[in-house]
């Protein structure tokens, strides 16, 4: 029991997320290269970048979904490649595709989740009930997911990954194809998330308004490397006077904004857009 | 933090993370797999559409390969009639032809990002992968029903009877899981939808043939035999000819019909477990 206290006590301690020289090739081309970055707990973070910057491939190496071919990284202290069990109890990711079942109803969705996070049978009602009155769905819960809106579908999918309470949840371009309505609601329980419960938010956009309006710190990242790093405000005073985030980013990445992204991506990119649009 | 599940005994590193013994790991896995399992019945009954469409090809077979190919009294078929033999192979078809094409479920998640999803939970990877044969299992029973229902249309001499039905039942569901598992296999090397499904067309129809489920082995060449005898069908047509229809014989005995499908299963599971989460990355 020792070693458990130790390791409770490791947990608490522990950064949300800790990489060190995280990199991943595919072949020839390094997509991630040698990441070094520390996120506090209960941290709004951004994790911006042109297509093919490496965002995505970062968030797959720290969901536990993409081994790392070089370095390593902790989660709530945890090691990725090798406690990759652990890793996954304690977050909850919102994959940009749409990831929700259009067969099943909300609360189908949820219940499913709640079991392979092995909630216990006694609370899954009560969480998933829970998980849907907080992302505004209650009315809703029994309809199959086929009849939702793009902001509805996007809401549930983030009710699903909260089910288990986890300590940092992972958001892959949560509100791209969604209407400024639409988009405005995910944000607002966004911020209500990180308020209420004090997660960790990594979110990846294209937006840069999302990325000033919600993220404390936001990381630029170009060819694999974070370019710049810091809060928006200090950012944004870096490349001038009355500079925006999209000054920001063209200055980062050199005006760079579409070079890369396979046709793979850009096809899955336009059908998420299009289903929840 | 407050809230964030964490370990009963945090002693344990890696697989038993939220338990203390192998029951709760052994209970997890099994509530995993069925929870994978029960979104296929749910869809199952909201949208039976599938059931009926994938039912006319059996009934083809049936009503006309059978009829014809009876009439001819060209195949040795003992003591059965040609279409009391041959229906136990077409419900083996059946299985086969459903399952088969099951791996393609997994492309279009992984396209649509469930894959992924799943993929970040706690779940066991076994589990995933067994929870996907449990639901081609489901679909496999609901062909069987279909198939019953055609076979006492055509006054084939169907065994009723509890052991018999369930024992049709453990055999359709075991085939189903080796086949589907299979075919997840292939998808997971193969990723990407064209090419599965160029490559399903190719495996059905020497696994089909190369069995007894419309002929006798003994009918075959001896090069065929041997595949025959390697072909995990002919173990499940096998042990359903006994089971389905009236003074059908099992050639190999249950025993190693049931030894085949469970161990071919559990091999293939252990395999596709492991390729599994490569589909996402």
């Amino acid at each position: 029991m020792v070693e458990g206290e130790a390791r409770l006590h490791r947990e608490e301690a522990a950064a949300a997320v800790e990489t060190s020289a995280l990199s991943r090739a595919f072949g020839d081309l390094v997509a991630v290269d040698r990441l070094d970055l520390r996120i506090e707990k209960g941290v709004f973070f951004g994790l911006l970048g042109s297509n093919g910057a490496g965002k995505s491939t970062t968030i797959k190496m720290l969901t536990t979904l993409l081994p790392p071919t070089a370095g390593s990284a902790l989660v709530v202290g945890f090691d990725i490649a090798h406690q990759a069990r652990q890793v996954r109890r304690r977050i909850g990711y919102v994959p940009q595709m749409v990831s929700a079942d259009a067969g099943l109803t909300g609360t189908e969705n949820l219940m499913l989740l709640a079991k392979l996070y092995d909630v216990p049978r006694g609370e899954r009602d009560s969480r998933a009930a829970e998980a849907l009155a907080f992302m505004g769905l209650t009315e809703v819960g029994k309809k199959l997911v086929r009849t939702y809106s793009g902001g509805m579908i996007r809401r549930l999918e983030i009710a699903q990954a909260l089910l288990h309470r986890p300590a940092v949840v992972f958001l892959d371009e949560p509100t791209v194809g969604l209407d400024p309505v639409a988009k405005r609601a995910v944000w607002d329980k966004l911020r209500e998330l990180r308020e209420k419960f004090g997660t960790t938010v990594l979110l990846t956009t294209h937006d840069m308004d999302e990325a000033d309006v919600l993220c404390e710190t936001i990381a630029v990242m170009h060819h694999g490397r974070i370019v710049a790093l810091g809060p928006p405000v200090e950012l944004k005073a870096a490349v001038g006077e009355d500079a925006t985030m999209d000054d920001v980013f063209v200055h980062f990445t050199g005006g760079a904004v579409d070079e890369g992204g396979s046709y793979r991506e850009v096809a899955r990119a336009r059908r998420t857009a299009r289903r929840l649009g | 933090m407050k809230g964030v599940p964490i370990a009963k005994s945090p002693g344990h590193a890696g697989r038993l993370a939220v338990s203390d013994s192998g029951v709760d790991a052994a209970a997890s896995f099994i509530r995993h797999t069925l929870a994978i399992a029960e979104i296929e019945v749910r869809k199952l009954m909201r949208d039976p559409t599938e059931v009926f469409t994938r039912s006319v090809q059996p009934t083809l077979w049936l009503l006309v390969f059978g009829q014809v190919l009876g009439r001819t009294r060209a195949i040795p078929t003992g003591a059965l009639t040609y279409l009391d033999f041959m229906t136990p192979g077409v419900l083996a078809q059946s299985v086969l032809f459903t399952a088969i094409f099951f791996g393609i479920a997994v492309i279009w998640e992984r396209d649509l990002g469930i894959l992924q999803k799943m993929l970040v939970t706690p779940a066991y990877r076994g589990a995933l992968v067994l929870g996907k044969a449990a639901s081609a299992g489901v679909r496999g029973i609901a062909q069987t029903v279909i198939i019953y229902v055609v076979a006492l249309a055509l006054r084939i001499h169907l065994r009723f009877g509890v052991l018999p039905v369930v024992g049709v039942l453990v055999a359709v569901l075991l085939g189903s899981a080796v086949f589907s598992t299979f075919s997840l296999i292939v998808a997971c090397i193969m990723k990407t939808r064209e090419r599965f499904m160029g490559i399903g067309q190719v495996l059905t129809m020497p696994l089909f043939f190369a069995s007894n489920a419309i002929y006798p082995i003994d009918m075959m060449p001896g090069w065929l035999r041997v595949v025959a005898r390697v072909n995990p069908l002919t173990y499940l047509v096998d042990a359903l000819r006994s089971l389905m229809v009236q003074g059908g014989v099992s050639a190999f005995g249950y025993g190693l019909d049931l030894a085949v499908q469970v161990g071919v299963l559990s091999l293939l599971v252990v395999v596709a477990a492991r390729l599994y989460p490569s589909v996402a990355a």
